[in-house]
Parts: structure tokens; sequence; C-alpha cells
């Protein structure tokens, strides 16, 4: 597994190179910003007709993890839906899928901005979840420590003789993880964005998702935020 | 022989003025439904163009707008309307002229809708929004003429197709309209006849005395020039020299980034302070108002620029055009060395400078070719679909309209002539639809028809969207750059955000003639501080890097294999005879291919003569098939004449390499990862509106709602490989950046006949290559690999892990 291992609040993690947590003591698999369903619901608003194969992509990917790493327990860090329309619009053949890939397992849907309340598959609701010290939830709470969660979506810039790339990534100090977005219609923010540096300590990493999972220093801001 | 009615005859006579030959054939010719005509610059183009209009509006009798005046610039929109306001006022003309671009207040706009004057200038972006709303057919009731200025500039690019489709709509609503096409000279005047035409009406074209031929010439310098390089730097004295002799000087230069070096360069040699200016698109407007005010003041001597200053605005006094650098076509060197004297039947003068030794040959083909008159010019193939998705679109945001009726309102436009029905039914159902082959569901729906099967908006609101994604000029994202201080600072120009993002504090570059430092980046502004004398990092501008053309690429090889040298500077002689008796020299109708080691690397030189583009593209698929091969290739570089591949292994049948089925499956295959075909995608999606164009102001509030249009592509590729979006990429992937029609070409030039030799060492030809830095292209593979370096370093540096 060329993913990134790492000791957070004495639990094992390792950052996988598709941008999902694995924390292999507990076989607990953690998901977050599936955004599932979101060329639907930029149709419906009438904006522009995305291809509507979204759906299949992110769950193909998802489906394809959970086999080979046959976990216990899933956990969907929120806005696993663009919204609830869109959940209850599913594709037939997509929520056939996801209902095959909840059973048999202890399945965790934390409640997200965009997806608030409950939802009509099977699985847990929830608006955190807690398991040997550490907090899952959608949006971290500065205050917070041990904290697991997703929302911002992070991307970060590296350059390489002149040329730069630009991969979405992990986030990871003493005192949270943040998750990238793992839907395939999501784009990212930024880690020298103000809500992230305000965010994350000063020796915070970023990891890099792509072929192989990447830690490198998280950039510091190059403008801290204008008071 | 239609008379001038006295008022103009006696306005004439008062200025002295004679009605050009060419004026009178147009005004001949007003009641014909379309008429080109081809004129030198400064032989009274515009006026021509006007006549037949203002001699109509001059009764007084035409209530609402007569005529519309289509120019690709806003500055010429504005600039023309202000020299047709002096004749109307001398002669006392009942006439009302307003220009609408996009600089036009909302006020302004407001009237002209509500009360359109009897003139409109305009650009093509601001038409199209015009025929956009619901109430254009009273808008444009009465009009009696367009008049197309600068059409063979716009002819090369998709706001020409966009602007014929908006002249076809225009045409069904007021079926009598004249179309009045003015053009510089170009080299298949019934091509671009056939583009302006209302079809199957014909389009006449009138060609004006194309004056004297110009006197040009190459400069002559004490030093050679270098062996590699675009910056011309070592002319800077003897271009000096001529700018000091001269009244006032356009130098043009091929690049942004080149403009800022030469200028620079010329203002450390300018010792007495001649009034030099410098003027190129990523610039601010503020600079370039101020250059442009001064020009036409006449207060300056010379001015550095770019293709910005291509077109038309009439700066009257210039007496002498310095082409920097080969011009890499034909017709372009013609256009620019006309913008010199603008005297009727005055010879223009222009000096071509080559930036290194290569051009050198390249700026005597270009100098052979206008002293024969072969002008060049690619042809661009039939309109593109994306412009008509865009169309659609716009057709629909003004009301109903029957799938039928359109299809045949656009193929009376030029470009679209030949348009299949199936293929317009296909844009359509993009447009509706989405056009997926996984049928989704009733909510994929733009556009639906009504119960009499009229094709219509199914939600009134997205008029809005698509009104303000109106226009075929996608830009890459740029910031401003400003001067740091408390209240915001001058604005110096545009540097590309890809750009931006590579900088760190204490970063020098060049910009608007001066190095800049940079400080930081504070609300989507570059802001930075004045640095004197430190070797600043070049900005990387976007201004195109064109292509040599066919007809003088081919040139330069007849040049070559000729050895009929006499008219080279003797250096240039020495280096073509080293080569000749190292290797040999490249021949018309065969392809010359070098290898040779130095170090431990093989080397492999391609003489393809094909254009940057093309060859970049084929060492893209060339290195792929020798990684197949086994041959480790390492990596490539690319000019306009050649292109050189190293690697670990030697190639050892280059014939093999280049057979057209196996790049042609390349190009469908390896191609289909390539950044340079992402970024195809992104403008042909941003065009049909299937991705919305990123707005000043509204870019970053989208945060995680945006995503990249690379995503899209991808996913298309994988789960709708023949999705209409795709298609449309793959055909301007024929030309353009990947520009995969000229390799074609090239194959079928060289048929196989290719002629591979071992060289002891380097060769001349192929030297210049090798001095060419930081070209290098990265696969896949390795980009992971010096990541990986890259972050260790990183995190070493940091004393993390």
């Amino acid at each position: 597994m060329s993913g990134y291992s790492f000791t957070f609040h004495r639990a094992s993690l390792v950052a996988l190179p598709s941008g999902l947590l694995w924390w292999s003591d507990q076989r607990l698999l953690c998901v977050s910003d599936l955004h599932l369903g979101k060329s639907d619901r930029i149709a419906r608003l009438g904006g522009t007709l995305l291809p509507p194969y979204e759906n299949q992509d992110t769950f193909d990917r998802l489906a394809s993890a959970i086999q080979i790493l046959a976990p216990q327990t899933v956990v969907c860090l929120g806005d696993s839906f663009d919204d609830l329309a869109a959940c209850s619009a599913l594709p037939v053949d997509i929520h056939t899928l996801l209902t095959s890939l909840i059973a048999g397992r202890r399945w965790i849907w934390i409640e997200g901005n965009h997806d608030p309340g409950p939802i009509e598959l099977g699985g847990t609701h929830l608006a955190e979840f807690k398991l040997q010290g550490l907090t899952f939830r959608h949006i971290a709470e500065p205050s917070a420590t041990g904290e697991i969660s997703g929302h911002y979506h992070p991307k970060t810039t590296v350059s390489i003789r002149g040329h730069s790339v630009t991969r979405s990534c992990f986030l990871v100090d003493s005192a949270r993880i943040v998750l990238p977005a793992f839907g395939t219609f999501t784009g990212g923010l930024k880690t020298t964005d103000p809500a992230l540096q305000n965010l994350m300590q000063q020796k915070a990493v970023a990891v890099l998702t792509g072929q192989k999972s990447l830690p490198v220093p998280m950039p510091s801001g190059r403008q801290k935020t204008n008071s | 022989m239609s008379k001038l009615p006295p008022i103009f005859q006696s306005w004439f006579e008062s200025r002295g003025w004679q009605i050009h030959p060419h004026q009178r054939d147009l005004l001949d010719r007003a009641g014909d439904p379309a008429t080109l005509l081809i004129a030198p610059t400064g032989g009274g183009k515009t006026l021509a163009g006007f006549l037949p209009t203002l001699i109509e509006l001059s009764a007084g009798n035409h209530t609402g707008l007569h005529t519309l005046y289509v120019s690709p610039l806003k500055a010429l929109a504005a600039d023309i309307r202000r020299n047709l306001q002096t004749p109307v006022d001398e002669m006392g003309l009942p006439i009302r002229l307003d220009d609408r671009t996009g600089d036009t207040s909302q006020t302004r706009r407001k009237r002209q809708r509500a009360d359109p004057p009897h003139i409109l200038l305009t650009t093509p972006e601001s038409l199209a929004i015009l025929l956009s709303y619901e109430d254009a057919p009273r808008i444009f009731r009465g009009l009696k003429r367009v008049v197309v200025d600068e059409i063979h500039a716009l002819a090369e690019s998709k706001r020409g197709d966009q602007l014929m489709l908006c002249l076809s709509r225009l045409q069904a609503l007021e079926p009598g309209l004249q179309r009045i096409g003015l053009s510089a000279t170009v080299e298949d005047p019934p091509a671009l006849a056939s583009f302006l035409a209302h079809h199957p009406d014909p389009c006449n074209i009138l060609l004006a005395d194309p004056g004297p031929d110009p006197n040009i010439s190459i400069l002559q310098t004490q030093n050679p020039p270098p062996w590699s390089g675009a910056g011309a730097v070592y002319s800077v004295p003897e271009v000096m020299e001529e700018i000091h002799k001269a009244n006032t000087t356009l130098v043009f230069i091929n690049t942004r980034a080149q403009a800022e070096i030469f200028f620079q360069a010329v203002w450390r040699a300018n010792t007495e302070d001649l009034p030099i200016g410098l003027h190129h698109g990523s610039l601010s407007r503020e600079a370039r108002d101020r250059v442009e005010s001064a020009m036409v003041a006449g207060t300056l001597r010379a001015v550095v620029c770019t293709g910005s200053l291509d077109l038309g605005i009439d700066w009257g006094n210039v007496d002498l055009v310095v082409q920097i650098g080969a011009p890499k076509n034909v017709k372009r060197l013609v256009q620019r060395i006309g913008r010199s004297n603008h005297r009727y039947n005055a010879p223009s003068r222009a000096i071509i400078v080559p930036a290194n030794r290569f051009e050198v040959v390249e700026c005597q083909a270009a100098l052979d070719a206008v002293k024969a008159h072969e002008l060049d010019g690619e042809p661009r193939g039939p309109g593109p679909l994306d412009v008509l998705c865009q169309h659609i679109l716009i057709r629909a945001c003004s009301g109903p309209f029957d799938a039928s009726a359109l299809y045949s309102e656009v193929t009376t436009a030029g470009p679209y002539a030949g348009l299949q029905r199936a293929e317009f039914d296909a844009c359509l159902d993009f447009c509706a639809t989405g056009g997926y082959a996984l049928q989704a569901y009733d909510r994929w729906q733009r556009l639906m028809q009504n119960p009499t099967k009229e094709w219509q908006l199914r939600d009134p609101r997205s008029t809005r969207a698509i009104r303000m994604n109106i226009g075929t000029i996608v830009d890459t994202e740029t910031l401003a750059v400003r001067m740091k201080n408390r209240r915001g600072g001058t604005p110096l120009g545009e540097v590309e955000e890809s750009f931006a993002a590579t900088l760190v504090a204490g970063d020098t570059f060049l910009i608007g003639g001066q190095v800049v430092r940079y400080e930081g980046l504070r609300e989507m502004t570059v802001e930075v501080t004045k640095q004197a004398g430190r070797k600043p990092r070049i900005a990387v501008f976007s201004g195109t890097k064109f292509a040599t053309s066919t007809v003088l690429s081919h040139r330069v090889v007849a040049l070559l294999y000729s050895g009929d040298w006499d008219a080279l500077p003797a250096h240039t002689i020495d280096w073509l005879t080293v080569q000749r008796r190292i290797s040999q020299l490249p021949e018309p109708g065969r392809m010359l291919v070098e290898s040779f080691w130095r170090g431990d690397m093989a080397y492999t030189c391609f003489y393809g003569f094909a254009g940057r583009n093309a060859l970049q593209t084929l060492g893209l698929l060339l290195t792929r098939r020798m990684e197949e091969a086994g041959l480790h290739p390492i990596g490539f570089v690319s000019t306009d004449y050649a292109l050189l591949i190293w690697g670990l292994e030697p190639v050892p049948d280059a014939a093999t390499l280049l057979t057209p089925a196996g790049l042609r499956d390349g190009l469908s295959t390896w191609l289909g990862e390539n950044a340079v075909m992402k970024r195809s995608f992104r403008n042909v999606a941003t065009i049909a509106g299937l991705i919305e164009k990123n707005l000043p102001g509204k870019r970053k509030s989208g945060r995680q709602a945006t995503f990249s249009s690379d995503i899209l592509y991808d996913t298309l590729r994988k789960y709708d490989p023949n999705h209409l979006m795709l298609e449309i990429t793959r055909r301007e992937a024929m030309s353009g950046l990947v520009d995969f029609g000229r390799i074609e070409e090239m194959l079928t030039r060289v048929e196989g006949r290719i002629d591979q030799i071992t060289a002891p060492h380097i060769t001349p030809l192929s030297a210049p290559l090798l001095l060419e830095v930081g070209k290098v292209a990265i696969s896949g593979s390795a980009v992971t690999v010096l990541l990986e370096k890259e972050a260790e370093d990183l995190m070493r540096e940091a004393g993390l892990n």
C-alpha cells in the first residue's frame, strides 16, 4: 500500500493515495465529501448540463477500495449527497449498488452542510461520531483535538522545475486531520486560503493524493489574513 | 457611374481630396447583396465603406437603425465613430452615430436599445448580446447595411464564425440587408468573399490598387545574430540608429515577454532620451491608453509593440516598421509593413531583424515571398460546432424557434454553408439535453419543445447565464499587477495566474518595461515594489507563439537546399557550408534525420519543418513510441523547423517511428491524456456553454463548488468517448495547439523518403536546438519521481519527518 502511515492520538492511520483514511486496528475506512448527485442538482437548478457519470465514477472508486480493505466500519464525513433531493433522485442502479455496499458492515453517515437530516439509505445517521478518543465530524471545530473532518476540500500546489502540480490533499497536524474530497465532481480550496491557514497549526503536513501519498509541509499563506 | 451628391462633392473639394476609384466602385455597387473590398492600409477603406450609407442617410427620411459597423476592437469602434463624426458635422448631415462595446455604460446601452441611432458601431460580442434580446426584431427594424471592418483578421478566428452566424440571424430579420467587408491584403480573396456572403447569394470582390511594392530589407548588424534565442537584443545599436533616422517607428516583436526585454535594452541604449513607448496586451488599460494618445498626438518617436497594435487605429506619421524576429507568416508581415507610410501611393518602408542564425534564412525566405507576392494562410475548414452551440443558445434566449428554420438560416453563413443536418441536430441535442449517451432524466433539459414543436428555454432565468457566457475568446486566468502602497497603487498590467503561483516574495520579473519585486498576493492582485538593476525572472505572458506558416517553411527548405545563398550574410553561408560537409542539407520532399552522440547521450534530430506546435506534438508522440521500443528517451525540444530527442539508446530506424498509422493511433490514445488536449477541451466546452466562464469578482465565491474542466474531460473520455464535446476537441487538435494537420501535411510531403544520417558529432543545424533551454517535457511517470524528490527535499528543509 503506497499510503502515508502516521500516528495520530495513539491511533495508527494511513492516508491512502485515493484520498481515503484507513484505521487498520479498527478496520475503519473514512471517506469525505462524496457529493453524489452533483450534476443532477446543477441541472435541476437551471445550470449547465454536466456529464451525468460522476455517481458511477465515485461509487466505483469507493467500492473497489472497500473490496480490497474489507472494512468493518465505514464513516462518511458528510456532504455525501449534494443535497437531499439529489439523494432521493439517485438513479435506481446506484441506489441498489450502494445498498449492497452498506449491507454487512457498520455504516455511519455524518451530517454535512449539504445533506443535513435523515436520508433514505441504510446505515446510521449521526451529527458526529467518537471512537477511542477520536472525533469524526463534518466541519472542524477550531478548539477540538483528536478530530477528523472534511468539508474544506483542501488542495495544494508543489512546483517542480518551474512546472506546478496541484493535487487534492489531507491536512494533518497534532490536533486534527482534514480529509480531501472524494467525489468525482469536486473542486478544491487551496491550502493557502486563510480559512485553512487559520485552522491548521504552523507545522502542519499536507499529504498529496495521486499515484502515491506524498507528505509535504503545508505551505504557509503568502498573505496572512488582512485584518 | 453614380454621381456624388453636391454636398459631398464640395466637402471632398474643400479638403482638397479626390474620391479614390475603389470608393466610387463601392458606391456603384451599394445595391449588391455583398461586396468585399480589399485595399491597402491608408487607402480610405473605412470612408469607402461608409460613403453609401452617409449618402443614403443625408436625405433625412430614415427612422431607426440603418447601418451596423462591426470591428474586432473596442478601441476601433470608438475611434471610427470619432472619425465619422467629422464629415457628418462638417456637412451638417442629419445622422446620429453611437458606439456600443463592452465598455459602454448601462444607461447608454438602454437608450440605444430603446431608440437606436442611425449608425451603430460595435464588436461581434456586443452584437451577439443584442441579438439575444427578445426585442431584437424591433432593435434592428429597417437595418439596411452591415459593414465588417478588418474582416481578414476576424475570419481567422471563432469570433468571425460567430459574427457570420449573427449576420445570418440579422438577414432573417431584415432580408434586404447588404453586406460590405473591408479587408487588408489576403492570399485568397474568393475564400474571404465566400466567408462573408449570404449563401447562396454571391459576394463581389473589389480590389483597390495595392500601391507600389514596399521597400523592405534585412538589418545589417555589426555583430552576427546569436545561435539561439528570440530576443534580438544584439541588434539594439543598429535599431536605435534607424529609429533616430526615421520620424516615427513601429517596432513589432512576436511575444509580450520579448517586447519587455527588447524595450529595456532599447531604453538602456537610448542615450539621447528619445520618447519611446511600449505597448502589449498584458499592460494595463491605463498604460496602453497613455501610449496610444501620445502616438496620436505625434509625441513619440517609436513604440515597441506586439500584435496588439496589428489592427486598425490610424497612427498617421509612422514612416518605418521594424520587425524583430522572423515574422513566421508572410501575410502578417505584409500587413505590418502596411502600417508605415499611410500616404496613398507612397511605398512603405520596413526592416526585418533576424533574432538568431536560423532566422536569417527564414527572414530571407520571407523577403523573397513578399517580393514574389506569395502570401500564406492555412485554410480554416468548416465553422466549428462549439460556436454553433453557443449560437443556438443565444437564439433560444431571444424566443422560441423552429429547428428546421434555424438550420436553413445558419447554412446561409459562409463558414456553415456545408453544415450537415445531423451535425446541427447533434448541437441542438447538446444544447437541449447535454447530448449524453446515458439518457439522463427529464431534469437534463435546458431547451424543451413547446406544444407547437418549437424549441424554447425550459427555465427563462437561464438567459442570464447564457448572456454572461457570450463570446469566443477564452482567456487564460490572469491576475492584475500593482505597485504596493496603501491605496491600491498604480496598475502595471497582468500576469498569468500559473506564473504568479510560482513566485515567492523577493522574486523579480519584468513588466511595463521595469523590473519589479514580488511582495505578495492581496485580494487577487499581485503586489510588487520597484527593484532597480537586478536580473529579472521573465514573466510567462500568454502572448501567442505563432508557428511558421507552411508557405514560409517550404521556402526555407528550398532556400537551404538550393545553395543559392548570395543574399545571405557571410557568417550564415559558412554555417550552412559546414553543415553540408558534416551531414547534409534538408531537401524538399524528403526528411533529414540526424543521429549523433554527445557525452553518454544519443541525440536524434528530425527536420520536419512543420511549425513549432506540430513538432511539439510529434515530440510527444515519438517519445511515447520510443519508450515502447525500449529506446529510453529522456527529453525533447522543438522549434519551428526541427525536433531534437535525446535518450539512452540511438534510434536505429527513424522510418518505422514515423509511420502515419502509428502516429494517428497515438493521437487518439496517448495524446488524449495530454495537457494540450485538455486545454483545447476547456476552450471548446466554455464556448459551447458546458462550463461557465470565470468572471472577475465571481471567481472565488464558488470555492469548493467549482472544479477543473480536466475532471469533465477525463469523465467524458471514460464514460462517453463519442460525446460531441470530445468530437469537437479532436477536430480542433488538427489545427491550433496540437496542429496534427501539419504533421499529416509533413508525412504526405515526405511519403517515407527519410534520409537518416549518422553524424560524427553535433551538427551545425542541430546546435541551436541544444541551446534551447527549459523546454524539457516531463512525461507522466517522471512527474511522480520528481514530485517525490521535491517532497523529500521540502520535508527535510522544513525540519519535518
